[in-house]
């Protein structure tokens, strides 16, 4: 597809596919793993989920680029739907997305000499699906804004939350409780906890269900959300029931979220990967 | 040449907020025709075409092209029809080959990208990213495109917008080998020369309306604008006899020459060689300057066609 031949050429798609999981893989393993290769699987968990994670910025950009500069309007009057448009995006982000994943592993293994693989079918399954969630609500961002400048804005608030409130960089058990019970409806939150699961614990699909089920309803929600939003015309604003519509994509996290801040079965998980690094020094040891 | 029409639009209008784009826009495009739509910016033609494109919906009125309606038809729309827009673009970073590749593989019938590029002349280019063609290589990469298909209807909406004069007249060039290949185009443009030069007939829009029809020729002929006829005699003519020649609006010298304005310039020149006979004069020179569409776009509107 010449859709992955233009991400290769886009330097941005790089910098947040490529060069930013990589160097969070160098910098979580090189100051908190110090060699320990217990820590590593850990590690390796939180950079996968940073690597996933990445897709969401990549694709709601390049489609509000190809809106605004009339690209989309080309394709229009060719036999193209919308949903191909969509699909193909995602699927292109998907292939070129897999190498990094595999270049963390081989990284991890050879250079800081990680203990083990983990669960990989499961790692497996967890990053196809990340990828297709955290893709298609990138493009539910981009079906609800009307300019790159909104879409940069709300992308940036949306990734900081998931940046700093899912786990991926500040480890869950360490946040306030209050910020936790928010952390709860962050479908990155569960790609972090489930990612550490099969990469620490090497637990079973099957006792995951509850994250991948909301993950694989949010990405079909989120598709069909984008597909009926979708707008070939620069100029074709978002309609203002568009934004309930979007609304729509979270609904699997809503009920997760609180099905969590009853039961705290991420918590417990988060706190005994997190002891696994088991460093008495280190500096962000949860209060407890 | 007149054959079935393949374009047919009846009273289509359509607004954008507080402005009116079309207010009622007719005609019929035949199989084979090149159909202008000729007038200045914002006169509705964009609207038209991308209605006929399928890309907008009128408020009302109806269009259809081969029989199908670009609003509700789907893919078998799409196959017919090829079309250069006039506000879009590829990816920076797409090179002209797979472009062609790209939008090619949308569909069942196509043409071979190495023919495309041998036939735009943009061999060379084949390799180059979308952003470092100039102009006129973009235009003639979007024509490509628009055949990538061989579609039976082509929609050219302000093919050489923009270009300067000698890439312009690339442009026509490559138009008019398409006509010889009896596709069915339709064309916007605010250029003159372009609609006389490539268009069979021509409709002249303003304001959301078209204001005259016909082939170039005939707009000229029904138009009541002046044909200017220069005459220099051999002998003098007798003061205001030439002026009551058929068709003659009035008469003036001007040094040696007379000034001829005529509606109906054939007539007037077999009334004119007819007197010369009759009086044994002969003629030394003569020259017929005939109205411009912009001449008659002038007389219609009261204003000029602008760049």
């Amino acid at each position: 597809m010449s859709r992955m031949r233009l991400a290769m050429r886009n330097r941005a798609f790089l910098f947040f596919s490529l060069i930013m999981p990589l160097s969070f893989l160098f910098i979580y393993a090189g100051i908190f793993g110090r060699g320990n290769r217990q820590a590593m699987p850990y590690l390796l968990a939180e950079v996968l989920a940073l690597t996933v994670m990445g897709s969401f910025w990549g694709l709601s950009v390049q489609l509000v680029t190809f809106r605004e500069q009339g690209i989309l309007r080309r394709f229009r009057v060719a036999p193209v739907g919308a949903g191909a448009m969509l699909a193909s995006s995602i699927i292109s982000n998907y292939i070129l997305t897999i190498p990094t994943v595999v270049i963390e592993f081989y990284l991890s293994r050879q250079v800081f000499h990680m203990s083990s693989m983990g669960n990989l079918v499961g790692v497996f399954v967890l990053v196809t699906l990340g990828i297709a969630t955290f893709a298609t609500l990138g493009l539910v961002i981009a079906s609800v804004t009307n300019t790159m400048q909104e879409t940069q804005i709300i992308n940036q608030i949306i990734w900081f939350a998931f940046l700093f409130l899912s786990g991926v960089t500040v480890p869950l058990p360490v946040l306030p409780k209050l910020v936790q019970k928010v952390s709860y409806f962050l479908p990155a939150t569960y790609l972090v906890s489930g990612l550490q699961q099969s990469m620490v614990d090497h637990v079973s699909l099957s006792d995951l269900g509850l994250d991948l089920a909301s993950m694989l309803g949010c990405t079909v929600i989120a598709f069909l959300v984008s597909t009926q939003l979708f707008r070939w015309e620069p100029e074709a604003k978002a309609p203002r029931r568009a934004k309930l519509w979007a609304a729509a994509a979270v609904i699997p996290f809503l009920l997760l979220g609180a099905w969590e801040n009853k039961h705290e079965h991420v918590l417990t998980h988060a706190l005994s990967d997190y002891q696994s690094i088991d460093r008495p020094s280190s500096p962000t040891m949860p209060a407890r | 040449m007149m054959n079935t029409a393949v374009i047919e639009v009846e009273n289509l209008t359509k607004r954008y907020g507080d402005v009116e784009a079309l207010r009622g826009v007719s005609f019929s495009v035949s199989e084979g025709e090149v159909f202008g739509l000729l007038g200045p910016n914002g006169a509705g033609k964009t609207s038209t075409v991308e209605i006929l494109e399928g890309l907008r919906t009128p408020d009302s009125g109806r269009a259809s092209v081969c029989g199908l309606d670009p609003q509700r038809s789907g893919a078998e729309f799409k196959h017919v029809i090829g079309a250069a827009l006039q506000s879009t673009a590829l990816p920076d970073k797409m090179r002209v080959r797979e472009a062609l590749d790209l939008f090619g593989s949308f569909y069942p019938r196509r043409r071979g990208t190495a023919e495309l590029l041998k036939r735009f002349g943009l061999e060379e280019k084949r390799n180059a990213f979308y952003s470092q063609l100039s102009g006129g290589q973009k235009q003639r990469l979007a024509l490509a495109m628009a055949l990538v298909n061989d579609p039976r209807v082509l929609f050219l909406d302000e093919p050489t917008a923009g270009l300067d004069p000698q890439v312009r007249r690339e442009i026509y060039d490559i138009i008019e080998e398409l006509k010889k290949g009896k596709k069915t185009i339709l064309l916007t443009t605010h250029y003159i020369e372009e609609a006389e030069r490539l268009c069979d007939r021509v409709a002249i829009v303003d304001h959301g309306k078209v204001i005259a029809l016909g082939t170039p020729r005939e707009l000229k002929e029904r138009s009541g604008a002046v044909t200017r006829i220069t005459v220099r005699m051999a002998r003098p003519e007798t003061n205001g006899a030439l002026g009551t020649l058929e068709g003659v609006t009035e008469c003036r010298t001007e040094a040696a020459d007379y000034l001829l304005y005529s509606t109906r310039v054939p007539r007037t020149i077999v009334a004119l060689v007819k007197r010369l006979e009759e009086q044994n004069n002969e003629l030394i020179s003569l020259e017929i300057a005939a109205p411009s569409l912009e001449d008659i776009f002038l007389e219609l509107t009261g204003r000029r066609l602008r760049d």
